[in-house]
């Protein structure tokens, strides 16, 4: 946004730097210092990876979490891309819509990490001998875990403008890209802004499986995070696994302090409101840019690119004839694309069945499906504990106001942190209790994600409206009548919202939980993430495609059926105000 | 050629309509053959009932939506997409929150390619002139409403329009600070400092349309026509309390009134009684207060339209609405811009809450027959239930899925104050139980 600023070079009072100036030069050097040296890890020859192995040195955490926070970038921009692409070509064509929608439902229940075993070699033969298709395969995997939900949320802000904008819009004759810049995203940001920080809490837990993966006799080890704590549970070094979990735990703050708390108080101001309510976010890192005077020569480029975007000007296609095109002529296009989607769809079947059957029979698909029901009854179990433990607790929170704002960031904080860092603490335990494995790896599906639904509950506990709060209390409504009348419908949308996310996450949790190892100890539970992470690692492809498929298919069904149908209620009855 | 092109009027609407198609198959018809030019130098007003299609017929001229037939030409060319030398002022401002009151007057400029000096020229003569001095660098939310649609003025001016339409400009706005805009709009109008040439405007105030208009089309509701064609030739600045004002403003009224006969839409030939009754959901408590308040002193059950409205701070548009179901039940007549209490009415007045439910429910049986037709329904069923589909889709044939949708939240709102039976929100069940 090209920033009209009210006093200009022309009032400065002094021309000395202030500290600001010199600790946001500090800043941008900096990160574009982080930068170069990422870009040349990343473009490495294959062979280092040999040669420089890996150390549990505690010395090389900061430039293994380095290349890890670089990973994670990377996918968020190309996360930013395809967003601006897919959901425009989604909301802008009718017949564009009719495809990417329902191929956008679907990705995003496909669980990513059954995604690493193709991706893997894919990039691997793309840039042979280099780093660089490792790197690429492991940001392809985070990627796939933010790219959905981003798009979704820009696709639903571009197909619910409000309509007088549009008009406006409209009869000023904007030329598409003007509308793209001035209408479509700024009026997608908030959405946008605040699902790409949902997506990069999801992230860590995939940038971290990624780093260290083995696909048949393929293994990679990128250094990072993730790759550093896969060698401390093969030297079973518990020490180095601490300092893992507390590296993680800074990069994630960094991002939070450094990237979003700026994005999000900037964002503010695309808010689609006409009054201004509420308490505006803040960010210290934005007002150190704001205030410093340097930023202004440093961000100078970026506005003049920014501005150049702005007024870019698309040549003006001649107009084809009228615009209203015949009904007949609509319709006739309309079967032309149906036939070719189904050609293409049952072309796509055939391909995919011919390379199945060749190794797999129908009992595979038996075993695969009874696997999903096993899972099914984990993820079940485990939200229905969850959802007893953490309610109360967020109910109980929430009511506290100068409780909850410390313990929702807190929260929010626990749900991006990568709870596959801390696997290796509960296997420890399970083995050196003699636990059952089938039951007591379970919990781990849940670890990381349980706290969608903590944070959920405190956010809706949090903004139940004290007048009801009051009413119930002067009415003397108490015990199980206040639960059941007062706050559990109260705060069912916020709920179900944390609900849907948490065992989503589950599922793709399954495939690194279900299946644990310390040192030379392997732990295994039947399952259907033990099954497409056993397949990963024999490199049996067919078999890692089947139970993608069967998972993809319970993810479906079981937001088709429990979730999205409690999340239309929740919306229609129980939304307060 | 070009003394031609010059005389050609600015708009020309030709038997325009306007349906709109619905899910059933049928069409709706919103406009139709309406017939409209608008020369240089002239204010013109469409002054209607919600409804009546007064917007339609701006979204055509504004080049927003297309006519289903009939012609609309802006200087002799065809309407086909916004044309230029149109901009429009919106009733809700229509403003981009995320861009300065500077940078959201410079976007109709942008788009048609003004450079960046040029621009900000212009932009700050239109800001200038509309008195949003100081204010160039504030984003809208921080604005009053009233400076937000200067805001859209500004935006629609800069690109010196020969058109301004302008749709419901002031009736988002409070009353003094709607008084304060129309009056800076027409001093600026006489004086000439506005760069345009014509002006239409879409109202329901019929108070604003006098005081603005040189011209005003009267439009009648389902489907929208024009009714009457009404001169306006007191002179520039008017007095809201100059006799001959107040005579037109109650010529209107009377005008309006008289065609205020029950919304219908003609099916076959019948007038819409039965299922094609429309039905505006108006609260009971606000039947009983008119009533009350007719009933009571200094009325005696006959009181003066605009004197009621001002007394009561309706808009005129609102009353209607409220009379309209009066008039439907029973209870009141209007005629001439007077609303007259009926006996029934009279009685209703002064009875008990109990005895007005009775008769009440009594009046909407008797009157509007999709309550009779449901009651027999409810009452020859079995289990006494009937699901709000099945009448939803026979009102669906006479009329809009909008007025179907108001229609049965009145029969819905009424049928519960009398008592006739109750409707479950959740299952969408019409039934006779009551909850206990």
């Amino acid at each position: 946004m090209t920033h009209q600023r009210s006093a200009p070079l022309a009032v400065r009072r002094t021309l000395l730097p202030s500290l600001w100036d010199l600790l946001a030069l500090l800043l941008v050097v900096g990160l574009i210092v982080l930068v170069i040296y990422g870009g040349e890890a990343a473009t490495a020859p294959l062979s280092t990876l040999d040669t420089t192995p890996l150390s549990l040195d505690p010395s090389h955490l900061p430039i293994y979490a380095l290349r890890t926070m670089l990973r994670m970038l990377t996918a968020i921009v190309f996360s930013l891309i395809f967003t601006l692409i897919y959901a425009s070509l989604a909301a802008k064509s009718r017949r564009a819509e009719m495809v990417l929608i329902p191929i956008l439902d679907i990705l995003q229940s496909v669980p990513i990490l059954g995604f690493l075993t193709f991706t893997v070699t894919f990039f691997l033969n793309l840039f042979p001998g280099s780093v660089m298709g490792a790197e690429l395969a492991s940001v392809f995997a985070i990627f796939t875990s933010q790219a959905w939900n981003m798009t979704f949320s820009m696709y639903q802000s571009m197909r619910n403008q409000p309509k007088d904008l549009e008009e406006v819009a409209k009869s000023f004759q904007l030329s598409g890209w003007q509308r793209f810049w001035r209408l479509d995203v700024p009026f997608a940001m908030p959405g946008l802004v605040w699902n790409t920080m949902m997506s990069m809490s999801g992230g860590w837990f995939f940038v971290v499986a990624s780093e260290a993966i083995t696909v048949g006799d393929t293994t990679i080890t990128l250094p990072g995070v993730g790759s550093y704590v896969a060698l401390a549970i093969k030297e079973q070094n518990l020490l180095a696994i601490a300092y893992a979990v507390v590296t993680m735990l800074v990069v994630i703050i960094i991002y939070d302090q450094f990237l979003f708390r700026p994005l999000v108080a900037w964002a503010d101001k695309f808010r689609f409101e006409t009054t201004s309510s509420g308490v505006e976010p803040t960010s210290w890192v934005l007002d150190l840019f704001r205030r410093a005077r340097m930023t202004r020569l440093i961000v100078a480029p970026f506005q003049w690119l920014f501005r150049l975007v702005w007024t870019f000007r698309l040549p003006t296609l001649p107009k084809l004839g009228s615009r209203r095109t015949t009904q007949a002529a609509s319709r006739a296009i309309d079967w032309i694309w149906l036939t070719l989607v189904i050609a293409l769809a049952a072309w796509a079947s055939y391909l995919s069945f011919n390379y199945l059957k060749v190794s797999i029979g129908w009992s595979d698909v038996g075993t695969a499906v009874v696997d999903g029901f096993i899972t099914l009854l984990r993820v079940v179990v485990l939200m229905a504990i969850a959802t007893l433990i953490w309610v109360p607790v967020g109910v109980w929170i929430g009511l506290r106001p100068s409780l909850s704002e410390k313990v929702q960031p807190l929260a929010q904080f626990l749900a991006a942190f990568p709870a596959n860092i801390a696997f290796p603490a509960f296997v420890v335990l399970i083995v050196h209790f003699g636990l059952n494995a089938d039951i007591w790896l379970s919990p781990l599906m849940i670890l990381g994600t349980q706290w969608y639904i903590l944070f959920n509950v405190i956010a809706g506990t949090a903004a139940f409206p004290s007048d009801l709060k009051e009413a119930a209390r002067s009415f003397h409504i108490q015990g199980w009548r206040w639960w059941v009348k007062v706050i559990l419908p109260g705060i069912f949308p916020y709920y179900v919202t944390g609900a849907i996310t948490a065992s989503g996450g589950s599922w793709n949790a399954s495939i690194v939980a279900e299946v644990a190892s310390w040192g030379n100890t392997q732990l295994v539970t039947p399952g259907l993430g033990s099954y497409i992470a056993q397949a990963t690692t024999a490199g049996d492809y067919p078999r890692v495609v089947l139970g993608i498929v069967v998972m993809c298919v319970f993810v479906t069904l079981f937001n088709r059926l429990l979730w999205r149908p409690l999340y239309a209620f929740g919306e229609r009855r129980l939304r307060l105000g | 050629m070009l003394d031609q092109m010059s005389k050609a009027p600015l708009i020309d609407i030709q038997e325009v309509c306007r349906s709109f198609p619905k899910p059933s198959g049928k069409d709706v018809v919103v406009l139709e053959n309406v017939d409209l030019t608008i020369k240089e130098g002239e204010i013109v007003g469409l002054l209607g009932r919600s409804g009546s299609g007064k917007s339609t017929l701006l979204r055509i001229i504004a080049g927003l939506i297309s006519p289903s037939s009939g012609i609309a030409l802006c200087r002799g060319d065809a309407i086909d997409g916004p044309p230029s030398g149109i901009s429009m002022v919106f009733q809700s401002f229509a403003l981009f929150p995320w861009l300065t009151v500077l940078q959201n007057v410079e976007l109709g400029l942008e788009a048609k390619g003004v450079d960046r000096a040029e621009r900000r020229k212009l932009a700050l003569d239109a800001i200038d002139l509309i008195g949003l001095d100081g204010f160039e660098n504030a984003f809208p939310k921080e604005l009053s409403g009233g400076m937000r649609q200067r805001v859209g003025f500004a935006r629609a001016l800069v690109v010196h329009p020969d058109l301004l339409l302008m749709d419901e400009p002031f009736s988002a706005l409070d009353v003094l600070t709607a008084e304060t805009l129309r009056t800076d709009m027409i001093d600026l109008w006489i004086e000439g400092r506005m760069p345009i040439k014509s002006v239409l405007i879409v109202t329901h105030n019929i108070e604003e349309a006098v005081l603005m208009c040189d011209r005003i089309l009267v439009f009648s509701s389902n489907p929208g026509r024009v009714a009457r064609e009404i001169k306006v030739d007191l002179p520039h600045p008017r007095n809201r309390l100059d006799p001959a004002f107040r005579q037109l403003v109650d010529n209107i009224y009377a005008l309006m009134t008289q065609r205020a006969e029950p919304k219908t839409v003609a099916m076959e030939g019948i007038p819409g009684t039965g299922m094609g009754m429309v039905l505006e959901p108006v609260s009971t408590n606000i039947l009983s207060g008119l009533i009350e308040a007719l009933a009571g002193e200094p009325y005696h059950g006959k009181a003066d339209l605009p004197v009621i409205a001002g007394l009561l701070h309706m808009e005129a548009d609102e009353l209607f609405h409220i009379g309209e179901a009066l008039q439907l039940l029973r209870f009141a007549h209007l005629s001439e811009g007077d609303i007259v209490l009926t006996e029934a009415g009279k009685t209703f007045a002064h009875m008990a809450t109990d005895a007005r439910k009775k008769l009440f429910a009594e009046h909407l049986l008797t009157y509007v027959p999709a309550v009779g037709l449901i009651r027999r329904v409810l009452d020859e069923r079995p289990s006494h239930t009937a699901p709000a589909e099945r009448f939803r889709s026979e009102l669906e044939d006479y009329m809009t899925e909008s007025y179907a949708d108001d229609t049965l939240k009145a029969i819905v709102s009424w049928s519960r104050y009398a008592e006739l039976f109750a409707y479950d929100e959740n299952s969408e069940l019409f039934s006779l139980e009551n909850p206990q």
